[in-house]
């Protein structure tokens, strides 16, 4: 990667449709290479237009696009297309073809043989976390969250530096929703592609990008900025409002912990609680929950914990929520090993915020 | 083209369109009226449904020239009784419009139909006041299908001797004399667009509902 | 009934060139040119219709307009202009094999998943790739579907090829009508109908064989999605193609 080059740069682009509707507006944007851009704002507000006339999907009317240096309106599209990754909502996949020759797609169409085409198939299955039976399998065979992984995998088959998904992950249900996402930082660390990324939901927006543009409707740019910085200082009421209520809560989320831990003396099960709040481990240290009142402790006595506080990669956000979700009020945090470290109070927590605000 | 034959055989022309005309749509009007019970048996019973849709796509396979000819045997008629011609599109429009009356039955939404049960409807009553209604689009596709092919269809019965604009094909082809048969083209294909456009009028007419969802 | 099949079960009609055997082969000759002769018009333009998304309005219009042909007509006319040749029970026989394949093809083709065709742009196909590649193999039980039905209407038909001086099972109805010989017509009738269906079950098998599993169970396309939108739109081609239509179009 040569980090720094400014990879995709938009430089005074409108669009406007046939019918009239002006769907960007005098766009000037630069995507940093390596890293991933979310475009985020409300409904018709030209986020899709934009990417798509990255790729060519859609022409210009106005302003020119330079992906890595050359002019998108440059050469024939479909040259252009095939060095860059394209994702979409539905995964768009080729309801006649088998996963492996899904994925296969690209490599087939730049003039890789089929063997070799069909093996770095399979190596991409496993990349998204396929397993390698499901290669044989038609789409729609498949659940919805698979189908998206096989989406993203056909993307990357012939290894683009670039990649556009639109809305990927907006038709799946929330909880795979989040691991896809999840999976795609994992995957983002591995690669380091560069990364434009379409989606309406500010959370996945502040989630995944290292950088994220929030479009007004009328296709205007709002704010362009690090996900910490638009939830700190939202450019105007537009952005403000977008990001929504509890932004000043999502903050937390940015900055990193440096809360001191308060000590904690746990009890295993079969030993005496000696009354009040009182935590729970295993034989490894590890959290079970908690007990109220004196006495032995029978593993059925045991009421579930809040959520855990991972010391090293934790963030004031997870801190705070250990902390308020804790039965007891006393957060628990946890190691790398997820062993007790410590306990947390939301009033530490307040502390260390104050103490960053300060340093900022 | 010899434009002044067809002043000169007005008679003969008219006469054929009449005659066209009744041996085709009598059959239209007969063949609903069978199917739509024919088709609501098989829309509320499987075992019905798979007898009666293979058995009307086997009928379609069999010429109408065949069935023209077969016929006779089974009624007791005369060969050439236009009788046969009758019967003959009446079977293959109750063949055609079963299936489109069970597949339109089924498709009514099955919510509509508990609603309207609970409001009380019996079923004889909501046959006709709801699920038939909701099943006069297809229903009038299919017509349309049906009215369209048995105009064309019943110019065959000109082989076994039978009137109608088929009368000019036949004779036009012993006499060698094409106008005779592009006037009959002519007015069968008017004659079907006409139909067609009448049976579209009507289906907006009496489903006032699907204009205002267009 | 020894009526009906009396002239069948004759051994001596079984051999020579006017035999049952020469006949069939006649009949399926005729068939097969008039299939191909339509494929060859309404494939192509099915496709291109379908895959431009221009001009849904002709493919109803061409394929409504054909099927109100009486083919009795066609057939003496063309033979009329052009002679008792070939070419013209070919060029007749075509035009009922027209609309199904026409309005199979074009559904078919339109009615692709339009993410997929959108992926399959964005990933750099060309546009021809993605007709072949991605549009009419998704299309092709739709495309089946059009070839089957024109398959039966054709050789259903085939038999008016007769009227005008030539073979195939027609000769044993207009033959058996002239000096009314009812088992001989009966005999006809009966092999036009086996045949009929005889093709009729190959091509099914056909169709088994070369349509990709991943569109078996045809999830996308239900039969009531198509016939709640029978009229009006270009999608009332679906509902015709849909419905079988009386093939049996004229002898
Ligand atoms: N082909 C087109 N012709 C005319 N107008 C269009 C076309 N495509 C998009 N538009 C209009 O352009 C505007 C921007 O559309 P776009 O698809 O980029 O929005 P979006 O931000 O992606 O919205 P969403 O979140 O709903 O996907 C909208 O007003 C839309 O109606
Ligand atoms: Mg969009």
């Amino acid at each position: 990667m040569d980090g720094g080059i400014d990879v995709i740069e938009f430089r005074s682009v409108t669009k406007r449709f046939a019918d009239g509707t002006v769907a960007v507006d005098g766009l000037d944007l630069v995507v940093e290479s390596g890293k991933i851009t979310v475009f985020v704002g409300p409904s018709g507000c030209g986020k899709t237009t934009s990417l798509r006339m990255i790729n060519r999907m859609i022409e210009p009317t106005e302003g020119t696009i330079t992906v890595d240096g050359r002019d998108v309106m440059a050469g024939h599209p479909a040259d252009l297309r095939r060095g860059i990754g394209y994702v979409i909502q539905q995964a768009g996949l080729f309801p006649h073809k088998t996963i492996r020759d899904n994925i296969a797609t690209v490599p087939l169409l730049l003039g890789w043989s089929k063997p070799k085409a069909r093996a770095r198939a399979e190596e991409l299955m496993q990349t998204v976390g396929l397993g390698p039976e499901m290669a044989g399998r038609y789409p729609a065979q498949l659940s919805g969250g698979q189908q998206q992984r096989v989406g993203v995998a056909r993307a990357l088959a012939a290894d683009p530096p670039v990649l556009l998904m639109d809305e990927p992950f907006s038709a799946v249900d929330p909880v795979v929703r989040e691991s896809l996402q999840d999976e795609l930082l994992r995957l983002q660390g591995e690669l380091g592609k560069t990364i434009v990324f379409v989606t309406h939901d500010i959370d996945e927006a502040v989630k995944l990008g290292d950088k994220v543009a929030v479009f007004r409707t009328g296709g205007h740019l709002a704010q362009y900025a690090e996900p910490a910085e638009l939830l700190a200082r939202p450019a105007d009421d537009f952005v403000d409002g977008f990001v929504g209520r509890d932004r000043g809560y999502r903050t937390l989320g940015f900055l990193s912990d440096e809360v001191p831990l308060g000590t904690i003396t746990p009890v295993h099960v079969g030993e005496s609680a000696t009354g009040g709040w009182t935590l729970v481990v295993d034989e490894e240290d590890k959290p079970l929950g908690w007990v109220t009142g004196a006495g032995p402790v029978a593993e059925a006595d045991v009421l579930p914990g809040g959520t855990l506080h991972p010391v090293a990669s934790g963030s004031l956000r997870s801190a705070l929520d250990a902390a308020l979700s804790s039965p007891s009020g006393q957060g628990v945090a946890v190691d790398d090993e997820g062993r007790l470290a410590g306990s947390i109070s939301a009033d530490a927590v307040l502390a260390a915020l104050a103490a960053a605000r300060e340093a900022a | 083209m010899v434009w002044d034959w067809i002043p000169r055989n007005t008679a003969l022309i008219w006469g054929a369109l009449q005659v066209h005309v009744v041996l085709a749509l009598i059959p239209v009007v007969a063949g609903l009226v069978l199917a739509v019970p024919l088709g609501w048996l098989a829309s509320r019973n499987g075992a019905v449904r798979a007898v009666f849709i293979p058995a009307a796509s086997v009928l379609y396979t069999i010429p109408s020239l065949a069935v023209f000819i077969v016929l006779p045997a089974i009624l007791g008629t005369q060969i050439l009784d236009p009788l046969n011609v009758v019967v003959a599109l009446t079977i293959y429009t109750v063949a055609l419009l079963v299936r489109s009356v069970a597949d339109a039955l089924a498709a009514v939404p099955a919510l509509v139909v508990a609603a309207a049960t609970a409001m009380g409807y019996k079923p004889g009553r909501r046959f006709v006041s709801v699920e038939l209604p909701l099943a006069v689009p297809v229903l009038i596709a299919g017509l349309r299908v049906a009215a369209v092919s048995n105009i064309s269809l019943v110019s065959v019965g000109a082989l076994i001797g039978v009137g109608g604009l088929g009368q000019l094909f036949t004779e036009g082809y012993q006499r060698d004399f094409p106008t005779e048969i592009i006037v009959g083209i002519v007015l069968i294909v008017l004659l079907a667009l006409v139909v067609d456009g009448l049976l579209v009028l009507a289906g907006r007419f009496i489903t006032p509902w699907a204009r205002v969802a267009a | 009934m020894s009526l009906l099949f009396s002239y069948l079960f004759d051994a001596a009609h079984w051999s020579g060139p006017t035999g049952i055997p020469a006949r069939i082969g006649e009949h399926l000759f005729y068939s097969v040119l008039a299939l191909a002769l339509g494929a060859v018009v309404a494939v192509p333009l099915g496709a291109l219709i379908g895959h431009t998304r221009r001009g849904g309005f002709l493919v109803v219009g061409i394929a409504n307009g054909m099927r109100a042909l009486p083919e009795l007509g066609l057939l003496t006319l063309l033979v009329l202009l052009m002679g008792i040749d070939l070419l013209p029970v070919t060029i007749a026989l075509a035009v009922l094999a027209v609309p199904p394949l026409l309005a199979g093809t074009y559904s078919g083709v339109r009615n692709v998943d339009q993410g997929a065709v959108d992926a399959a742009r964005g990933m750099g196909m060309r546009e021809w790739q993605i007709l072949f590649k991605v549009e009419i193999p998704n299309a092709l039980p739709l495309i089946l579907g059009g070839l089957r039905a024109s398959a039966l209407q054709v050789i259903a038909t085939a038999a008016v090829a007769a009227y005008v001086s030539f073979g195939g099972l027609g000769r044993f109805l207009i033959d058996g009508l002239k000096s009314l010989d009812y088992s001989q017509m009966a005999a006809g009738a009966i092999l036009v109908a086996l045949l009929a269906l005889a093709v009729e079950g190959l091509l099914a098998l056909v169709q088994r064989a070369v349509v990709s599993p991943g569109l078996r169970g045809g999830g996308r396309r239900s039969p009531t999605a198509e016939i709640t939108t029978p009229d009006s739109s270009p999608d009332s081609t679906d509902t015709t193609t849909a419905t079988p239509e009386p093939a049996g179009a004229t002898p």
